[in-house]
């Protein structure tokens, strides 16, 4: 699963991803399930290797650890609107040192230094609010409110694999409330609780690509470049890794 | 009598019963129905004989018909109820239920009372497949099927060779064969956690060897992969022999002509002909030096055909800093951007990959080094490996950034890695005696650009505020015998390279694109041309006032007088 993913998306070397297999079950106590690996932001000196635990209930806050070499792990703690605010306003690469402090002194007199601790957590928060993806039926919300995997999940079909109106982003909807009730009614609240990618800004955010021969579909994420996607047609296999250096590209209306 | 009177006693035994509430009948619906209508109209009075006769149990001719069959016309009613069909859909509760509960016993599926609803539900959706359709549905090829086709094209061994092999006549055959060895490389890039995945540099490895076969290739190496919007390029990079110098006479000699100047003598009628001269053409470079040393061949797949890519203007490199722009992954996609691209995708592709080689293509210190020694730094372009090369341990590659250099030259400002100033090109072109003129007037801009020269150590190389342009690491801290070094750059991410003992290789795997911490911000239009030359006849001025006009015409009126005195004298001297 994750090992192929990591395989076919061409990333950490052998010994990490040995080291990884070593070391992710071993946060069982900590994260209530076997963490899985969510990516890699790459700094100027260090890289930081982030991992989640997933709760049964998909739509509860994650655990989220990083670790500096793969073997030892540090919980990180949820973000707060403080971080995410603050976090916005810093630019440039990450240090790889997470004791490492910004100065934000000329921005915000309120918060003068911020460590680089907390602008990971915000940016980890950042990138699965704003680009963390699933495909559309692989989730069911129950009446309750919770969130589960949908075991009767068969995949995607290929035709439906290739548009973007089959993918939805993991987050509290946005224009779900917005859709008129014709659309509404095409709906199936069970399924389609979520966002789809169709509708955003800015149109051609997202590329699509069949990889391998068409047995893979990717999708690449030209907002946070370096969040890749990935999905097996007509099978359960998705998931999404993030590895790139942490930064929003902000060109991206230029660039398309 | 005895009967009648049988069920009158049975009728009047049961009339307390009649009150009975309804209540009591909830097991059975009709006969609380029945007990309810009882209670409200009948044929009879409670009082009179004959009540409640009409019951089924209670008539006369009880003991006569026999009837089981209340039970078994409830099971008909509701079954009949069941297979009612929808008036919307066509099915009927029955059938779908059947086929609910076969599935279900069929896959026996944990926790079913969960998924009932999306059971229910499958089994609906399975309806509206055709099964037996008149119309047969075309075999449907999966992409996938020609995709393996293409990729299985690969495999098949060659039966002609290389066209290096066998043909005895042929001359220049030096060095090694072509053919990089990919694999190799690919698993040094592997213990640096870059590179792709091994299936796919193996079909590189294949269309690689394709490519070799049909163009008369010396040398062949991966360059690298780049990411597009729709498809991706892969990149070779190859020298190649030359065997016409088909482009030799695009080099700079075919511009336009310069527009007209305006001294000419032109007609009153016609209006001003426009003195605008665009700035001249920098020529590019030739092949086989500078930026064009080497001849990129891209394709989207491996066992997808190679195609050339042309070879890069100044023009093009100077265009492509200014821009920055997804690659689409088709070639011929047209690039819309301000200031405008000279070109299409695939010359801002050849661009970016003459931009990207230039700046992070290294090698250790020393495994190169000048063939002449004498040559002076602009041009020494021709390197060749130093046989008396020493590699130094992985240690001192990783700590000091002085043990790799670039291998390849800087482009200059100007879109060249060798200055060359315009105007000598342009003295065969024009006329004699413009060219004075020009060289007064141009003189001042064009400086002659340097750069640092060949074999500059990348620990010159200047970072983006505070980072450093290159990053270092070792592929593994447990394992320090086998480890190489790795260097990332930071300029350009996606950019590698490594070097263990005597082997090093760059590679690329990226957007594109150069980092920029700010973002980018394009150029601004230039401001508007002067439409015509300010001069003294055409600038308005204001119109002289009364005072200023009287004042004139009294200077103007005192001269003549003075004049005409003169002249008057005169004449009298001379009547005199």
């Amino acid at each position: 699963g994750d090992a192929e993913a990591m395989e076919a998306l061409s990333l950490p070397r052998a010994g990490r991803r040995a080291a990884l297999s070593a070391s992710l079950p071993l946060l069982q106590p900590t994260t209530a399930s076997s963490g899985s690996v969510w990516g890699c932001i790459q700094g100027v000196r260090g890289a930081y290797y982030i991992a989640e635990g997933l709760g049964p209930d998909r739509a509860a806050a994650r655990s989220r650890l990083y670790s500096l070499n793969c073997l030892d792990w540090s919980l990180l703690t949820p973000a707060t609107k403080e971080m995410l605010a603050l976090a916005e306003q810093l630019q440039g690469r990450f240090q790889g040192d997470p004791s490492f402090e910004y100065d934000l002194a000329e921005v915000n007199a309120e918060a003068p230094v911020m460590k680089e601790e907390a602008r990971l957590i915000a940016t980890i928060e950042q990138i699965d609010k704003e680009v963390g993806i699933v495909p559309r039926g692989a989730f069911v919300k129950t009446p309750l409110g919770s969130v589960h995997e949908n075991r009767h999940f068969e995949g995607l079909s290929l035709a439906e694999a290739k548009k973007l109106s089959s993918y939805f982003h993991f987050t509290k909807p946005v224009n779900l409330k917005n859709k008129t009730l014709l659309e509404k009614a095409d709906l199936d609240p069970s399924i389609d609780f979520l966002d789809s990618l169709e509708h955003d800004i800015p149109r051609g955010s997202w590329s699509i690509q069949l990889e391998k021969g068409g047995t893979v579909v990717v999708l690449r994420s030209l907002l946070w470049l370096g969040l890749t996607f990935y999905h097996v047609p007509m099978t359960k296999q998705f998931g999404y890794v993030y590895f790139g250096t942490g930064e929003k590209n902000l060109d991206l209306p230029f660039m398309l | 009598d005895q009967r009648e009177s049988a069920g009158q006693t049975r009728v009047r035994g049961q009339a307390p019963g009649q009150s009975q509430s309804p209540a009591q009948h909830l097991g059975h619906p009709r006969r609380a129905a029945q007990a309810a209508e009882q209670l409200q109209h009948g044929p009879y009075q409670p009082h009179e004989p004959g009540y409640g006769l009409d019951q089924p149990e209670f008539s006369p001719y009880e003991d006569e018909i026999p009837d089981p069959k209340a039970r078994m016309l409830a099971i008909q009613n509701a079954k009949a109820y069941l297979l009612k069909t929808s008036t919307k859909s066509g099915l009927n509760l029955y059938d779908h239920l059947a086929r609910v509960i076969t599935k279900i016993l069929d896959e026996q599926p944990e926790n079913t009372a969960d998924i009932i609803e999306n059971i229910s539900k499958d089994v609906k959706w399975a309806q509206f497949r055709k099964k037996m359709d008149t119309l047969r549905d075309e075999h449907l090829i999966l992409p996938t099927y020609e995709a393996a086709e293409k990729c299985k094209a690969l495999f098949v061994k060659d039966r002609v060779g290389g066209w290096w092999e066998g043909k005895g006549e042929r001359e220049e055959i030096v060095g090694p064969p072509p053919l990089p060895n990919v694999m190799e490389t690919a698993f040094y890039f592997e213990q640096a956690g870059i590179g792709l995945n091994k299936d796919e540099s193996y079909c590189i490895f294949l269309s690689l060897k394709n490519l070799v076969n049909v163009q008369p290739i010396l040398t062949c190496r991966f360059w690298g992969k780049i990411l597009g919007l729709e498809m991706n390029y892969i990149i070779a990079e190859t020298q190649v022999r030359e065997v016409e110098d088909q482009e030799g006479g695009e080099t700079g000699h075919e511009r336009e002509e310069i527009y007209e100047e305006g001294e000419r003598e032109m007609d009153e009628d016609e209006p001003p002909k426009s003195t605008y001269k665009p700035p001249p053409e920098i020529p590019r470079e030739e092949n086989g030096a500078g930026t064009n040393k080497y001849v990129y061949f891209v394709c989207n797949e491996p066992g997808k055909p190679w195609v050339k890519l042309p070879p890069v203007t100044p023009a093009q490199i100077v265009c492509a800093r200014k821009i920055k722009k997804f690659f689409t992954g088709r070639l011929d996609a047209p690039v819309v951007s301000f200031p405008p691209f000279p070109g299409n995708e695939a010359n801002y592709l050849r661009a970016q990959i003459a931009r990207i080689s230039a700046g992070t293509h290294v090698s250790p210190t020393g495994f190169y080094q000048f063939a002449n020694e004498d040559e002076e730094e602009e041009e020494g372009d021709a390197y060749e490996e130093n046989p008396d090369f020493e590699p130094p341990p992985v240690a001192e590659m990783l700590e000091s950034l002085a043990a790799w250099a670039h291998h390849v030259k800087i482009i200059l400002k100007q879109g060249r890695c060798v200055w060359i100033n315009p105007q000598k090109s342009d003295e065969n072109a024009e006329e004699e005696e413009e060219e004075e003129e020009e060289k007064d007037e141009e003189g001042e801009g064009q400086q002659e650009e340097t750069g640092p020269p060949l074999l500059t150590l990348i620990s010159e190389d200047a970072g983006i505020k505070s980072i450093p342009a290159w990053t270092a690491q070792a592929s593994t801290n447990l394992i320090p015998e086998y480890c190489i070094a790795i260097l990332q750059s930071n300029r350009w991410p996606g950019a590698y390279a490594f070097a263990s003992g005597r082997k090093f290789d760059n590679i690329y795997f990226g957007w594109g694109h150069k980092y920029s911490p700010e973002n980018h911000s394009p150029a601004l239009p230039p401001p508007a041309q002067a439409e015509y030359p300010i001069g003294s006849e055409i600038t308005e001025t204001v119109d002289p006032t009364v005072e200023e006009e009287m004042a004139f015409k009294a200077a103007q009126e005192e001269a003549l007088a003075g004049d005409d005195e003169e002249e008057g004298e005169e004449d009298e001297g001379d009547d005199e």
